[in-house]
């Protein structure tokens, strides 16, 4: 299993192992080359962001990394788990116990209120927390009881946050997470996840077309096409707080 | 409760408006089941309590008469375990107040001993004293049509003698449910009655003294009816035996019977067209669902859960709908059942009912609910299962147009855009829209089948007494009599034509097939009683040979040209060969017709008559009855007037009641679909209508577009549906022929018309509910939303 460094300066085990990932979906009539061979590993306790313009491919990458959908080609490992040749039964489970998505449009369930909408993932984790504890993390445990067309736009997309990180997942999969949200809103759900990923050491995957987010991390990898065209290492990792855009 | 359930119930109130639309149309499947098949049960289980409890009996046999020591070899008879031998005679009853005839079957009881079978319940009052000769008991029917109570008299002529009698009881028998005398077509409780009398006075009266004319038998159980019945006949046949008969062809039970299978028929056909209906709103539904909630389904997968977990929720929420429907029908199908079976114990004059509710019934209803709404939404749930994560979370992509046939025709130009649009629509989605108009065309032909009945009832009795029955009074003559006698009715001052009839007694046979019926004799040119064949026209009797009923033709496999043999079960009892002529045609009863000569010289018997046919000035019908009253061979008269009254006056309940309820079940259906349909077409189309509202089209055109699928469905459907509902009037004309009565298939244009107008209705109400929601759709918040 490879090695890196990370942000910490400590050597971390990889989470992820991509080879050779190439996907191609049909989208009607049309043939879409998604992904063309990508390599890639992501390190335990990392917050990577992957950075590219709409159509480049990271969110397929995303969702295969997220069990989500399936490689046309290639490799996908998750620790010692082969996720290319996994069955249904199999990528479920995966999801259940090892993953959290965040999405750029919430995707709340529109008839559950804050709590329930955790409580509908806690129910089914192994070890949660409670979704009142979530919810805390992402400082929401006064709107607990509201229904997501009660809440402000970056409040919803802190309850999925909050749903995603409530069962304690060992990566975090974040689709976007700020693209429907104004700067100031934005950087309180930026918090959030950086709050997640250094107080419970979750490995953060956050997919973004806004560069100036990339200083949060501690890998930027930069997709066009398909392709992966960068890596930059960042020295410093900068608080959200501080990022402008 | 669980965070995905409590989505499920809040899903559920989401979409109430259209859950409660399908939710009436299983509750009208549903209620229907469980009426008819509770109505059965509830009518079986009466039945048979009253059978037993009073000793209904097995067999039955009329004669002319034979010595009481007969009754000695009939008990002998292997398989006999009861025997009561009886006097029944015919009588000519007068009501204090009541100008118009009335006949009467007089019945003996055991002076000495109780009744061994066919008992009466008593309503009110007491049997009579043993031996007196002035006391009766009348039946519950004749009593409350003329408000007797014990202690109130009448007047009856028995074998040409008056004789003033005591009403002390009124009573119920099992043997007299639907009470019909002799001759006469429907009940007509007004003008005739069952008075029950000492066997020792009625014999007196009726000259039947040490000696009896009608046996009835109560086998002992797992003997066979069919060799009892021989062996009596046998016994009987010299004594002028008419033919011993099972109980199942006891004109009452019979009756009961028919109307059993009615109830097993509409428990077949309705539910099924209602759960259909509503399997396909249910389909239409949850597969929109499945649409709309997409994304959901997607995080519910991406945060874990299983597909098995996802079918199970959208499953879950099929069978909440359906048990809401399952619940609701029940409960309607409880009170129409019991509303329903009052109706028939009324009909059927029953002293009691029990109305039960059998466990089946409600696992029956509960399994064909349930596996009609699975198996309705099974595709869509399937869907929402296999639909895979990464998609689902990916908009849906445009929805494929092409250019309908229309376009391709080079016809568009002939239609505006919204138009267009509207007629993509449907093509796009064919079966869909099919199936729309389907449903739609099934309330029709619902709503059709209850004016069917009234249409086909008022044209049986227009047929029968405007074009078959044109007498004004039916004249019985209690044994054969001269054909002179047809002269002194027609002295009678008002009356104006005189036809005679004589009607045999006989079994008819034609292979191995037989029936126990009658030979008519009627004048060749009668204006009064005419014979009708298919088209009704008239049939001509020719000089030779008979003329069959169509109905008793099938059931005796016999033809025009065969040779049908007729066991004659009077006088000299010949066996006679005659060749069948031709077919006639009408819905009540069967019989065999054939010229009066013609059958007076089979019977060897000179000019001989049993009654007559009458065409009287109305305006002496009172001294005509009275005169009628005093000729001491008269055995009963049937006005023709009150038979067709009191007909109407029965049937009116049960039809009303029919008709209300299918109306009100076509009418639901209608309305479910048609508003389900909309409200599916508003969800699935609203941003498309808000961005045509956005770049300037008017709320009417925008409406046009939602509402005009809808109105173009309607209108297709009633073509349809009206050939749906004829067909569905045709099975139904067909599922109740028997030898009683023949419904015919008669739809009156006010029929197509009715049924048009509940869809119309359903369809409107439908629209401007669609027009308010319209009114409300919210442009920017609707085009804001991502889909």
């Amino acid at each position: 299993m490879s090695q890196a460094v990370n942000s910490a300066g400590t050597a971390s085990e990889s989470v992820f192992h991509i080879q050779g990932l190439t996907k191609v979906y049909h989208m009607g009539e049309v043939e879409v080359h998604a992904l063309r061979g990508v390599d890639l590993d992501l390190y335990a306790g990392e917050l990577m962001v992957l950075l590219g313009p709409s159509g480049s491919g990271k969110s397929t990458l995303l969702n295969i990394l997220g069990g989500l959908d399936t490689a046309s080609e290639g490799e996908v490992r998750y620790r010692d788990q082969d996720l290319t040749r996994a069955d249904e039964r199999t990528l479920t489970e995966y999801r259940r116990y090892h993953v959290g998505f965040v999405f750029q449009f919430y995707n709340l369930m529109p008839s559950l209120t804050a709590r329930e909408n955790v409580a509908a993932v806690t129910e089914i984790a192994r070890a949660p927390m409670t979704p009142e504890e979530a919810l805390a993390l992402v400082h929401l445990q006064d709107r607990m009881d509201h229904f997501p067309a009660q809440l402000s736009g970056g409040e919803q997309q802190r309850v999925a946050i909050a749903r995603a990180i409530a069962k304690n997942p060992a990566v975090l999969l974040c689709d976007e997470p700020t693209g429907a949200l104004d700067s100031k809103t934005g950087v309180l759900v930026l918090e959030a996840l950086e709050r997640a990923n250094r107080e419970l050491g979750t490995t953060t995957a956050l997919i973004t077309h806004n560069a100036g987010i990339a200083a949060m991390a501690d890998r930027v990898v930069q997709i066009m096409d398909g392709r992966i065209s960068s890596v930059v290492h960042n020295e410093q990792r900068l608080p959200a707080r501080e990022l402008v855009w | 409760m669980r965070a995905l359930d409590r989505k499920l119930l809040r899903d559920l109130r989401e979409l109430r408006g259209m859950v409660l639309a399908i939710a009436l149309v299983q509750i009208g499947g549903i209620a229907t089941f469980v009426m008819s098949l509770s109505t059965y049960d509830s009518l079986l289980l009466t039945q048979q309590d009253y059978y037993r409890e009073q000793r209904f009996a097995d067999v039955f046999a009329i004669l002319k008469r034979a010595p009481g020591q007969v009754e000695e070899r009939i008990r002998d008879i292997p398989g006999v375990d009861r025997v009561q031998t009886r006097v029944v005679a015919a009588a000519r009853v007068t009501v204090p107040d009541f100008p118009e005839p009335a006949t009467a079957t007089l019945v003996s009881i055991p002076d000495a001993g109780p009744i061994l079978l066919n008992g009466l319940h008593l309503r009110r009052g007491r049997l009579p004293e043993p031996y007196r000769d002035d006391e009766v008991v009348v039946d519950d029917t004749f009593a409350t049509a003329h408000g007797l109570q014990p202690g109130d008299r009448l007047t009856a002529t028995i074998h040409g003698r008056r004789d003033r009698l005591t009403i002390v009881g009124i009573a119920l028998s099992p043997e007299y449910i639907y009470p019909i005398a002799p001759g006469a077509v429907f009940p007509d409780p007004e003008r005739y009655a069952i008075l029950w009398m000492g066997r020792n006075a009625l014999a007196a009266a009726y000259d039947m003294e040490g000696a009896f004319n009608s046996v009835t038998l109560q086998l002992m159980p797992g003997s066979s009816s069919a060799e009892v019945i021989q062996r009596l006949d046998r016994i009987l046949d010299r004594y002028g035996g008419l033919g011993a008969y099972d109980r199942k062809d006891q004109l009452s039970h019979r009756f009961l019977s028919e109307e059993l299978r009615g109830l097993q028929t509409m428990a077949a056909v309705f539910p099924v067209i209602f759960l259909g209906v509503a399997a396909f709103l249910l389909n239409v539904v949850i597969t929109r669902l499945v649409d709309t909630q997409r994304n959901q389904i997607a995080i519910m997968k991406a945060f874990g859960y299983s597909n098995l977990a996802v079918g199970r929720h959208y499953a879950m929420l099929v069978l909440l709908i359906v048990l809401l429907g399952l619940a609701g029908g029940i409960a309607a199908g409880i009170w129409l059942g019991k509303g329903l079976s009052a109706v028939y114990t009324d009909f059927y004059h029953f002293p009691f009912l029990n109305y039960v509710l059998e466990t089946p019934v409600i696992i029956g209803a509960t399994l064909v609910s349930v596996v009609a709404g699975l198996a309705g939404t099974a595709y869509a749930v399937l869907r929402a299962v296999r639909l895979p994560p990464a998609e689902a979370m990916r908009p849906e992509p445009p929805a494929v147009y092409r250019p309908i046939l229309i376009e391709r025709l080079g016809l568009q130009r002939l239609f505006s855009q919204p138009t267009r649009m509207i007629l993509r629509h449907i093509e796009r989605r064919p079966l869909k829209s099919l199936l729309t108009v389907a449903g739609i065309a099934a309330s029709c032909g619902i709503t059709m089948v209850s004016n069917f009945q009234e249409d086909a009832i008022i044209h049986m009795i227009d047929v029968q007494y405007a074009m078959s029955e044109r007498q004004d009074l039916t004249v019985t003559f209690t044994e054969p009599a001269s054909g002179s006698s047809l002269f002194s009715l027609g002295g009678l001052p008002g009356v104006e034509h005189v036809e005679g009839i004589r009607r045999v007694p006989a079994r008819l046979r034609f292979e191995h097939r037989s029936y126990r019926g009658s030979l008519q004799g009627l004048e060749p040119a009668g204006q009064l009683r005419r014979i009708l064949g298919a088209d009704l026209q008239r049939v001509e009797l020719p000089p030779v040979g008979v003329v069959l009923t169509d109905y008793l033709a099938e059931l005796l496999a016999i033809e025009p040209g065969d040779l049908l043999t007729v066991e004659v079960l009077e006088g000299n009892r010949p066996v006679l060969q005659v060749p069948v002529a031709g077919l006639s045609s009408e819905y009540l009863g069967v019989s065999v017709y054939m010229q009066r000569a013609a059958l007076n010289r089979l019977m060897q018997e000179g000019d001989v008559v049993s009654g007559a046919y009458l065409d009287v000035d109305s305006k002496y019908s009172e001294r005509i009855y009275r005169e009628i009253d005093e000729m001491p061979r008269v055995a009963g008269t049937i006005v023709r007037e009150s038979a067709i009254r009191s007909f109407h006056q029965t049937m009116q309940e049960t039809i009303l009641f029919f008709s209300f309820v299918t109306a009100l079940l076509g009418g639901i259906i209608a309305f479910g679909v048609v508003y389900n349909s909309a409200r599916i077409a508003l969800s699935e189309r609203d941003r498309e209508l808000a961005s045509l509202r956005v770049l300037g089209f008017t709320r009417g055109e925008v409406a046009w577009i939602l509402l005009g699928e809808l109105g173009l469905a309607a209108l297709a459907a009633l073509p349809i549906g009206f050939l749906f509902g004829l067909e569905l009037c045709r099975y139904l004309s067909n599922a109740f022929r028997s030898d009683l009565y023949r419904v015919p298939l008669v739809v009156q244009p006010g029929t197509y018309a009715f049924a048009a107008a509940v869809i119309i209705g359903s369809a409107l109400v439908s629209g401007v509910l669609l027009w308010r929601k319209l009114q409300q759709l919210d442009l920017i918040g609707v085009l804001k939303t991502r889909e």
